[in-house]
């Protein structure tokens, strides 16, 4: 077995510490309410979690964040499979994946809130209108650089549709489904707090809203910090994982 | 049992550096094979004998002529690429399993894998296989789904020549367990006189048949490289068109 403490992860250890206590020192030194040390920022993040301020607004925006970029997916692949295998459908289609990968966000999600009404289903609407070109461009490209050799042996040996999808086309995808996870994921967490911000009334985007008209900085770290956490979880916990046993068969 | 036939009129790529002019790749070929016999295809490399493999295995259909496949319709097709081609996400079980379309029974899938000496393998990942094992797994592939046509091109390839003959005698062991009807292409007289049972000469583009040659040997002969070697000295002094194609 290995020892717990890899050098590896004693390095990111270290560098942990040295983050807070470079944070800690230059509170100390400034001493402003602009900067809150951390055990202010700890006992204000204790105090939200205790009151159960803090898990449910920042339920909300992972549900949120978990529907929209489930549809994104779903939607993303299926589009971006179709148009990497015909080129027909993605010359008619690349103009408008071009116009709406550069529409900024802030734009998209007022049209929704103008249109549909400032209800959740608008809220999903914008972040997945967001996030749906990205996927889609990644799952493309990956569709493009799909092994034609092994395609022809899915033909000769009379694969279904369903077989060649799961046995020869997804597990090339993976990589690019991966990539085009992890940047939703981040892309997704930024456009999500926004939409709170503009049109809903709880989240973590309601939230922080509430503390800059405070001016309560130390309310705002401690929702960011709660926040990296949870990033983290996910990536420990279900990316990594999923990674491992998706490329097992790697030398 | 409907033999099988190739009657290929003519069959032409664009020229890619000279859009206007096309290549011919094939011109009145045409031959037919009997049921289970063992043909090698032998011509020049970049003869297009790729191509006419694809056109009877279906994965290229713009040409002029027909082929009658034997067997079932749609026949089932073996097809042992020169690359072997296998999913490297799927272990060299998995592999074999995958391809047959209706199932395989498990002994039958275990005595394939002993004939290749691949049992100690089978639950590996390709990556983790030599070529020549790789190559082996590609051949049983093909065999397990039980083909009305087996298709290899060129499979023995740049193995190195104790690999290639050893892998060679165990397709022969496996061919005459399970007889099929083959086409086997190769630029290797010495490799064809091994195996077939017939030669068809090819001749570099516009393809056509240029010589067809019975092989009389018996197996055992064909064991050793004496009789082989004579055989083919004797072939090139009947026929000498077919030297230049080698």
């Amino acid at each position: 077995m290995k020892p717990f403490f890899t050098r590896t992860r004693l390095l990111s250890l270290i560098s942990t510490a040295v983050f807070f206590a470079s944070w800690q020192g230059l509170a100390m030194w400034l001493n402003s309410p602009v900067l809150p040390d951390v055990i202010q920022v700890a006992e204000v993040l204790w105090q939200a979690i205790v009151s159960g301020e803090l898990p449910h607004h920042l339920g909300i925006t992972l549900m949120r964040l978990a529907i929209s970029f489930s549809i994104a997916m779903l939607l993303g692949c299926a589009f971006g499979i179709a148009l990497g295998r015909h080129q027909a459908l993605n010359a008619f289609f690349d103009q408008w994946l071009v116009i709406f990968l550069n529409i900024p966000a802030l734009v998209t999600i007022i049209l929704c809130y103008v249109w549909f009404g400032l209800v959740e289903s608008a809220a999903i609407t914008a972040i997945v209108i967001n996030k749906l070109p990205n996927v889609i461009v990644i799952i493309r490209e990956g569709t493009r650089a799909l092994d034609k050799d092994l395609l022809e042996m899915a033909q000769i040996f009379r694969f279904s549709k369903f077989k060649t999808l799961r046995h020869v086309i997804w597990p090339q995808l993976h990589p690019y489904v991966m990539a085009a996870t992890r940047s939703g994921i981040a892309l997704i967490w930024k456009i999500i707090l926004v939409v709170e911000l503009l049109g809903r009334s709880d989240g973590m985007g309601y939230q922080l809203h509430i503390f800059f008209q405070l001016f309560d900085v130390a309310s705002i770290l401690a929702y960011t910090i709660a926040f990296v956490v949870v990033i983290q979880l996910i990536e420990l916990l279900l990316l990594k994982p999923l990674d491992r046993k998706a490329l097992r068969w790697r030398r | 049992m409907t033999d099988f036939l190739v009657q290929i009129h003519n069959k032409t790529y664009p020229d890619k550096q000279h859009p206007e002019r096309v290549h011919q790749a094939i011109a009145n070929l045409e031959f037919n094979v009997a049921q289970h016999q063992f043909v090698c295809l032998v011509g020049p490399s970049g003869c297009g004998k790729t191509t006419l493999l694809n056109i009877i295995a279906g994965l290229d259909t713009q040409f002029d002529g027909q082929i009658i496949l034997p067997g079932t319709k749609p026949a089932k097709i073996g097809y042992v690429f020169q690359n072997p081609r296998l999913l490297p996400w799927h272990t060299v079980r998995e592999n074999i399993e995958l391809a047959c379309h209706d199932g395989i029974d498990a002994r039958i899938l275990d005595d394939l894998l002993e004939t290749m000496q691949l049992t100690r393998v089978q639950q590996s990942y390709p990556e983790h296989l030599s070529l020549g094992m790789s190559r082996r797994v590609a051949i049983i592939r093909a065999f397990a789904i039980n083909p009305d046509i087996l298709l290899m091109d060129e499979p023995f390839v740049s193995l190195d020549a104790p690999t290639a003959r050893q892998v060679r005698q165990l397709l022969m062991q496996l061919w005459r367990q399970r007889p099929h009807t083959v086409l086997f292409v190769t630029h290797d007289l010495r490799e064809a006189i091994a195996l077939a049972d017939r030669i068809i000469f090819l001749s570099t583009p516009p393809m056509h048949v240029v010589r067809d040659v019975q092989i009389p040997l018996s197996a055992e002969q064909r064991l050793n490289e004496s009789p082989i070697e004579q055989f083919r000295q004797t072939l090139l002094n009947q026929y000498p068109d077919i030297a230049c194609l080698l």
